[in-house]
């Protein structure tokens, strides 16, 4: 065995030990060091499978290596060093420790050769990642933490019932694709789910990123998801209900985009928007909406990390992230707000930036297969991002009306990260080849053909000009010094009223439904303190004649029951 | 001398309880126990070994043959137990050297020790004995020790605790020895083999399912199966924390150990499961116990208190295992037996590093721990995790062989269920995590109590609760050791006899 097989994710456990114990240069060396070294090893891996490990009486492959999980790997190594330097200024080991620890069990998680070990590395990818949600160190961010891991470890477990169904149908537990078969396929595929933030189980995501520090949640926004993302596409490529799925996902994040004050949870949402993209590629399940969801993954870790380190270098430097507090920053931003706008270029998939070669491939895909509903569901979700991501995001918090706010540019270190970003977008947007050369399938797809750049250019523009116009609509302040009409306000009018009234329902009933839930909850807590409590009728200690007495009536059950 | 094993591993403590009494120097007399313990350690390890070599050994005390006189038998099945219990006392005893210097006073320590040794004597004797009545007398040697060892505790309710124990725990050996006496009458002989053979003969005769009520429900009281556990959480409460760590870890395990013997190799499957519904009782009552104790543990204010009605819920993990009634559930209650005691173990050795320092195992004394005494807390966690069964820990081993027997033998709601045990476990180790690391530490300290004693805990406490930590992990990894004992045991055991 080469010296050059190791596993990844041993590098940055190990990182992230040496962490804890190191400060200041030494531990930044380190930090920068780490992920170059393991992407060198990985690099020299050839593909195959490594680490072969019994377990109970399972074989196990802790590492093995094939077309999927390297580009999952070269991405996390990019992910990786890129929030590494974006976070190199952060003084705080517990933070520092945990990203390293949270990074390498994502590539722990890709490089599982069998369920059992993605399973372990799932759960790790949790444990590991709260930290970055406490890393606040506040009363609401110590509840948020909690909410995010209550729901992973349910996912976890859910994969793990899962799989020990699996156990027993299949003979081996490697990690192929398993499909919705019986009920360990409908677990395995609900654990995914959950991680994947589909419908009625993303709350976690908009509820937990935005509440981490400004570097913690472009290491949040980086990994979870994707391992989520490859999950799904080794388990259940081609899988219809996957299509369904991923088209609500894009669509109906757009609202909640639009009408959402804090920037980075608008990010959350679009984080999720992103994802449906990803997941109607691997649903439609042929090479090039495979391709295309993974090349998707690729390149929104990049540009949705960039425009996450561009809010969160706002944050850093105003201490304030509500689109209504911001505005005018360009003045003192320069350089942030032009790769703020270089990131919103690329997710709203402008021509020579890197989202549109990956976002059409999925389109491409969908068109081809019969799906035109759902492309142009995806039209419309692409109209949306442009919308609040693309031009949302730069508006409010760098020009819109002036708050007064004077700040300086970001430390160099986070300058030089969005950089690097920023770099990337743009040499992937305009050299495609680069990445479709890391891609599992060939299928010399070409992004830049007339129509696609066309059509694209023209939903951007017709997109843009809706939004310039509804904005000089509700812009005009009246002629009151009274009315405040700030942002917020403005985009809560912008959304439809008829969407406002269904809202309204919803917000009651599900007011309704949380009151009486938690009323629930409260009786059955107090009903089992009453019982289990210090002095409940099952904690108190008893006198000794009873216990005695419990002997007896049990000797004469069993008695009864053995003699008669 | 190899050929004396068996004999060796009870005599060895057992005479090295009266030598401590000559020694009478408190230092001097805490390296003899430990090297006494060492001793049976290693022995139990060349037992293990042979056994595993060479099939099961039999060793004839004095020279008398086996119906008529006393058999000493070490199958897979005891060596196994010997070792966990020969091991978990020899680590408990190396962490006595500083841990009872605030527990125990000094010229009651000797004593301390000779009841130790007399305890670990009996427990190691129950299991490497084939002679039923034999069972019988060591039964009463580790319980009589025990009651002592519980009334060292400071608090004075340990008083009353070992007085509860004493009464029940009497009435408990009562019954095994009315067990005992109804099958000699009906067999005529006392050696295990020899009734393993006789009983089916009489199979339907009341006698000897009066015989087994009794023994079961005998054994039951020791092993404190809800509702027999009572006595357990204030004896474990009040009882000095190394006792609790030790007891905790040995006392209950060799008690399941009964139980399977008595089951499976005396009475037989077919016998046991034709005389009583016993699966049945033993499913319900497991999980009546897992339920009940780790709600009540939710409440438990006091740490101590806490683990010892997480025990009884453990303790129901296992007699879920027996109630499969199949191999692999029984393989998942040996399982649970051994990384029981290795995780409850740690917790407890770490807890009486935390009332070394503290003077109390309240939650309020935990409130920010982690930062006080980061490698104690750390061991609390692991061996918190160990116990909720997360995965690289030797929980997951033996929650994953429950779940796959539940599912075997074809009961989802028993997999169910024990997954949700799991999570009951989650929240009240969460409650001690929470207290250490989010919440900040209480000012003042409790009286008495100056500067450096804010500090980690001694190495000595601290060594072995480590390695027991360490072994966690270790055999959560690499299962061959415990996995594939337990798995020739449980298909030995249910595959006729011995």
């Amino acid at each position: 065995m080469m010296p050059f097989e190791l596993p990844p994710f041993l590098f940055f456990y190990l990182a992230g030990a040496l962490v804890l114990f190191t400060s200041g240069t030494p531990r930044a060396v380190l930090m920068l060091l780490i992920p170059v070294v393991s992407a060198v090893n990985l690099w020299l891996t050839p593909e195959g499978s490594y680490g072969q490990l019994a377990f109970l009486d399972l074989q196990l492959t802790l590492h093995k290596v094939d077309r999927l999980s390297i580009l999952f790997g070269y991405l996390f190594h990019i992910a990786a060093l890129i929030a590494i330097i974006y976070s190199l200024h952060v003084r705080d080991r517990m933070q520092q420790g945990a990203a390293m620890f949270y990074a390498g069990s994502a590539l722990g998680a890709v490089f599982a050769g069998d369920l059992l070990t993605l399973f372990v590395f799932w759960e790790l990818l949790a444990l590991t990642s709260v930290f970055l949600v406490w890393a606040r160190r506040s009363e609401r961010s110590y509840r948020v933490g909690m909410r995010y891991l209550i729901i992973q470890v349910l996912s976890g477990l859910l994969l793990l019932g899962g799989i020990i169904l699996y156990s027993r149908e299949a003979d081996s537990l490697s990690f192929v694709e398993i499909g919705l078969h019986g009920v360990y396929g409908w677990l395995i595929f609900l654990a995914f789910g959950i991680k994947c933030a589909f419908p009625f189980f993303h709350n976690w995501l908009t509820d937990a990123y935005p509440e981490s520090t400004p570097t913690g949640t472009v290491f949040l926004s980086a990994f979870t998801t994707k391992v989520a993302v490859y999950a799904l596409a080794r388990g259940y490529p081609g899988t219809e209900l996957l299509v369904y799925i991923g088209a609500a996902m894009t669509c109906f994040p757009i609202f909640y985009a639009v009408i959402e004050n804090d920037l980075r949870r608008v990010l959350a949402y679009s984080l999720i928007n992103q994802l449906g993209f990803m997941v109607v590629g691997v649903g439609i399940g042929t090479a090039l909406s495979i391709n295309g969801a993974v090349a998707h993954a690729f390149t929104d870790v990049i540009f949705k990390g960039l425009l996450f380190m561009s809010m969160g270098a706002v944050l850093h430097m105003t201490g304030r992230i509500n689109g209504s507090e911001l505005g005018g920053l360009y003045k003192s931003m320069p350089k942030t707000t032009v790769l703020c706008i270089i990131g919103a270029a690329s997710i709203s998939a402008f021509p020579l930036f890197s989202g549109f070669v990956s976002k059409s491939m999925v389109m491409s895909a969908a068109i081809e297969n019969d799906y035109p509903w759902i492309w142009l569901m995806l039209l419309f979700a692409s109209a949306g991002v442009f919308h609040h991501a693309g031009i949302k995001i730069p508006y409010f918090a760098f020009f819109a009306h002036d708050a007064g706010i004077r700040t300086s540019e970001p430390p160099v270190n986070m300058l030089l990260a969005m950089t690097i970003a920023a770099a990337l977008c743009v040499t992937i947007g305009i050299f495609p080849e680069v990445l479709y050369q890391l891609l599992p399938y060939d299928t010399g797809y070409n992004p830049y053909d007339a129509t696609h750049v066309l059509a694209q250019t023209q939903l951007l523009f017709f997109s843009a000009l809706a939004f310039v116009w509804l904005n000089l609509r509700h812009m005009y302040p009246p002629e009151l010094p009274s009315v405040n009409l700030d942002a917020e306000w403005c985009y809560r009018r912008l959304a439809p009223s008829v969407l406002q009234r269904i809202t309204g329902v919803v917000v009651a009933a599900n007011t309704a439904l949380r009151t009486s839930a938690a009323k629930l909850v409260a009786w059955v807590l107090a009903y089992i303190s009453r019982h289990h409590g210090p002095d409940g009728l099952l904690a108190r200690t008893w006198p000794t004649g009873s216990v005695v007495t419990w002997v007896v009536v049990l000797l004469a059950v069993y008695l009864s029951l053995s003699l008669f | 001398m190899l050929s004396h094993l068996p004999i060796l591993q009870v005599v060895v403590p057992l005479l090295a309880a009266p030598a401590c009494l000559l020694l009478d120097r408190s230092r001097l007399v805490w390296i003899f126990t430990v090297l006494a313990c060492g001793l049976s350690l290693l022995i139990s390890m060349l037992l293990l070994y042979q056994v595993s070599q060479h099939g099961t050994l039999s060793y004839d005390l004095g020279g008398w043959d086996a119906p008529w006189g006393i058999e000493y038998r070490i199958d897979l099945l005891s060596a196994y137990v010997m070792l966990v219990v020969s091991g978990i006392a020899t680590l408990v005893i190396v962490a006595a050297g500083t841990g009872l210097e605030r527990e125990i006073p000094l010229e009651k320590q000797t004593v301390f020790y000779v009841t130790y040794l007399l305890c670990l004597a009996g427990l190691l004797g129950i299991v490497a004995t084939g002679d039923i009545f034999n069972v019988f007398v060591f039964l009463e040697i580790s319980s009589l020790a025990t009651y002592a060892l519980i009334a060292y505790g400071r608090d004075r309710r340990a008083l009353w605790a070992a007085y509860q124990y004493l009464i029940v725990g009497t009435i408990g050996a009562t019954f095994i020895l009315i067990g005992i006496g109804f099958l000699y009458s009906l067999t005529g002989t006392l050696n295990m083999q020899d009734l393993a053979a006789r009983i089916p003969d009489s199979a339907g005769s009341r006698t000897a399912s009066t015989a087994f009520v009794f023994i079961v429900v005998g054994v039951c009281l020791k092993l404190a199966l809800f509702p027999l556990h009572l006595w357990l959480p204030n004896a474990y409460a009040y009882a000095p924390s190394l006792v609790t760590a030790f007891l905790a870890a040995t006392a209950t395990k060799v008690a399941v150990y009964l139980l399977i013997r008595l089951h499976f190799s005396v009475f037989g499957e077919q016998f046991a499961s034709s005389s009583l519904p016993l699966h049945g009782i033993l499913l319900t009552l497991g999980l009546a116990g897992v339920f009940v104790a780790s709600l009540v543990a939710i409440f438990q204010p006091d740490i101590k208190r806490l683990f010892a009605y997480s025990s009884i819920a453990q303790i129901g993990y296992m007699i879920i295992g027996i109630g499969f009634g199949t191999a692999i559930g029984l393989q998942a209650t040996l399982l649970h037996l051994f990384n029981h005691a290795l995780m409850k173990g740690a917790l407890f050795l770490a807890l009486a590093a935390v009332v070394y320092r503290l003077g109390s195992a309240d939650i309020s004394a935990f409130r920010g721990l982690g930062r006080r005494m980061p490698w104690t807390m750390a061991a609390i966690v692991i061996g918190g995790l160990s116990l909720i069964g997360m995965p690289l820990t030797v929980g997951f081993v033996s929650k994953w062989y429950l779940i796959l027997a539940a599912i075997e033998a074809g009961m989802w709601p028993v997999a169910l269920l024990v997954v949700t045990g799991s999570i009951l476990a989650v929240v009240y180790v969460w409650r001690l995590v929470e207290a250490a690391y989010f919440q900040p530490p209480e000012n003042e300290l409790p009286e008495g109590l100056d500067g450096p004693d804010r500090r980690e805990a001694p190495l000595t406490l601290l060594v072995p609760t480590w390695l027991l930590v360490l072994v966690n992990i270790y055999l959560g990894i690499d299962t061959r050791l415990t996995v594939g004992t337990s798995g020739a045991v449980a298909s030995a055991l249910l595959g006729g006899g011995q």
